[in-house]
């Protein structure tokens, strides 16, 4: 039984003129699915949502919805509702005219309008504001209709661009829950745009990291936290920043060493993808959590003396900034021990949850 | 340190003097330049209210001795223009009759342009946008022959129609011009919205754009008919004796040869004339400069 997805994207690629904006991307997208587009501004996530919504007309491939092929349907043929960063709500009509444009133009019964209006309206929580015209709402409130505009179309894919960005942090993170628990209770497919990595990793279910036009990883949130498969996911994920050395592989074959300046550090534990061939050229990289101080030297191999450069109390943790062959890395400790600038310590590597990158291709070994 | 001391420094707002030598001198050049450009205003009217014997005294700037309507009743009633003596009130009209569908059909015609070059480009939209901004800087008197030809040939030369037809199409690059940027300016993910709700190019403009855009229609209709009234090349060119607009019939009393110049009839005349644009301006003048703006700084 093949299983069905709700969402496929076949060879996609589109070209404005000789740029090249999106190349050959393929993406299938499961019934129910929480997908998210992670990228740096101008790496085409919001450009392929566009193309999935039928508003940028693609230069090949196919688009595939519920099994349809959908690659030169209309915008309102193709099953999705979409939201906004700037919200997009009509600013003349009330919510409610505004959550039901949509339905009138598909010529809806009046009964059948009031009642998926109605329906929204509770799930949302907006009932109190539907006679108000979108001036008249918070931002919060103002995103809470986008997306009752996007449910009352009952629809089987949801689109986001970048729903939350024009928020405040805090209201942010409640309606970051909000579509979290939306998600859980009407189990559509939902895409989702996003620059913010805190709310790729919270939402997803699978993020798609990308660059350029390209896919770099399209994994779970922890494997694309834990093992990024290039230099680009690793460097783009979390925060704060993952740490690189450059260096080289040494030791023997039981017993590979990373090794930089006169530093080894071991790399048992570590499960590489293709044998690691000594005298090749590596970028070490370990998140900051990953690694441990200690004032007792840990086992040979796994640890070195450090001089502490700065300490950066975060509140529930502290960020430590220390030298480690001539090169500045940070050290997430808990804030309960706070560190003075010059006092020698010693780190403790873990290799089992580092990263090891080809310093020419920047490929995960 | 003592209070009194620290009574003396700085704290809370600024003082603000209220006349300063920089606000004085603003003042002053401003005044000089309102009384400038009122100056002829003033004699016009002073002059249209005087009797032909006050004015042969030549006092300009005096205000009259003897104020009088008759001028006014004269200009509006009876003046010659030519060979008919039923004074501007039959410019007025014609003017009027010229101005309604020239402004409505053009600024029709230009904000669906507008709308269908901002939102819906299609292959060589912009060439078509380049070229028609390019006729607004055709010089009129290239294009005139040619148009009296094909007014001719279409039958509506020298009729209400031709003109109001000549007055939409010279509107064309500054209104769509005007109407683009504007939409231009719209919210885009608002025109995205509109088109997942699965509305066409119609109802996206009649129910998302137009209630969005009634600054800009205001601008327009202003730059439409002060330009308009104020029109005289091709009110005299196309729309035929009997459909002269009032600047034409203006201009008919005013340099009539035969007998006394009547001043005060004159002025009286052009007062009437200037009036619409004058109460327009009166009336708009912030929109006026806001769709001067809109036209110049945007491109």
């Amino acid at each position: 039984m093949t299983k069905l997805h709700s969402v496929s994207i076949k060879d996609l690629s589109l070209n404005f003129g000789s740029i090249s904006v999106l190349k050959n991307l393929n993406i299938e997208v499961a019934d129910g699915e929480f997908l998210v587009l992670l990228g740096p501004s101008g790496c085409g996530k919001s450009t392929l949502l566009n193309c999935i919504a039928g508003l940028l007309d693609i230069s090949d491939g196919q688009i595939f919805i519920k099994g349809k092929n959908v690659t030169w349907e209309e915008p309102k043929d193709r099953g999705i509702g979409m939201v906004f960063q700037s919200y997009a709500l009509y600013p003349q009509m009330t919510v409610e005219k505004n959550l039901s444009f949509g339905l009138r133009v598909a010529g809806l019964p009046a009964a059948e309008i009031q009642n998926r209006i109605a329906h929204a309206a509770e799930i949302l929580q907006i009932g109190p504001l539907l006679q108000r015209k979108p001036a008249e709402l918070s931002g919060g409130q103002r995103q809470r209709v986008a997306i009752g505009r996007a449910l009352v179309r009952d629809v089987d894919v949801f689109l986001f661009d970048e729903p939350l960005s024009n928020l405040d942090a805090k209201l942010r993170s409640e309606l970051r829950v909000e579509i979290k628990r939306l998600h859980h209770k009407l189990a559509n497919t939902m895409i989702y745009v996003t620059h913010d990595q805190i709310e790729a990793l919270t939402l997803a279910d699978r993020i798609a990291v990308m660059k350029g036009g390209l896919i770099q990883q399209l994994d779970d949130p922890l494997t694309i936290y834990n093992k990024p498969r290039n230099l680009f996911v690793a460097s783009f994920i979390g925060s704060p920043a993952m740490n690189f050395l450059k260096g080289e592989i040494a030791g023997t074959n039981g017993s590979r060493v990373f090794r930089v300046a006169d530093l080894d550090i071991s790399l048992a534990g570590y499960e590489a993808q293709q044998p690691l061939a000594p005298g090749h050229t590596v970028i070490f990289g370990f998140r900051p959590e990953h690694i441990a101080i200690s004032d007792q030297p840990g086992s040979a191999g796994r640890s070195c003396e450090a001089v502490v450069d700065l300490d950066e109390p975060m509140g529930a943790d502290s960020l430590v900034w220390l030298k480690v062959a001539g090169k500045a890395i940070s050290v997430r400790v808990d804030s309960g021990r706070r560190y003075q600038p010059g006092e020698k310590v010693f780190l403790i590597f873990n290799p089992a949850m580092a990263s090891l990158f080809d310093a020419v291709t920047e490929n995960r070994l | 340190m003592s209070s009194s001391l620290s009574s003396a420094e700085p704290r809370g707002s600024r003082p603000k003097r209220f006349l300063s030598p920089a606000s004085i001198m603003i003042y002053s050049a401003l005044l000089v330049a309102a009384i400038y450009y009122l100056i002829p205003l003033y004699v016009m009217i002073m002059t249209s209210l005087k009797g032909m014997p006050e004015i042969r005294l030549g006092n300009i700037f005096s205000p009259p001795v003897e104020v009088t309507f008759q001028p006014w009743a004269t200009a509006w009633n009876s003046a010659c223009t030519g060979l008919y003596c039923e004074g501007i009130k039959v410019g007025f009209f014609n003017s009027m009759k010229i101005l309604v569908p020239s402004v409505i059909l053009s600024i029709i015609i230009a904000s669906v342009n507008g709308y269908a070059l901002s939102n819906w480009r299609f292959k060589g939209s912009e060439l078509f946008f380049t070229a028609l901004i390019f006729g607004a800087f055709i010089p009129y008197q290239v294009m005139l022959y040619p148009l009296v030809i094909i007014t001719r040939q279409l039958g509506i030369f020298g009729t209400l129609t031709g003109v109001v037809v000549i007055h939409t199409i010279f509107g064309m690059p500054i209104l769509t011009l005007l109407f683009r940027n504007y939409f231009v300016s719209l919210p885009p993910e608002l025109f995205k919205a509109a088109r997942v709700d699965g509305a066409g190019f119609w109802r996206i403009f009649l129910q998302i754009m137009l209630p969005m855009s009634l600054p800009i229609f205001v601008v327009a209709v202003i730059l439409q008919v002060t330009g308009i009234w104020n029109d005289f090349l091709f009110g005299v060119i196309f729309a035929g004796t009997k459909n002269f607009p009032m600047t034409v019939q203006l201009n008919n009393i005013v340099n009539s040869t035969q007998g006394v110049k009547e001043y005060n009839v004159n002025m009286a005349a052009t007062i009437l004339t200037g009036a619409v644009p004058l109460l327009v301006y009166f009336f708009s003048g912030k929109y006026f400069v806001r769709g001067i703006a809109a036209g110049a700084v945007k491109g």
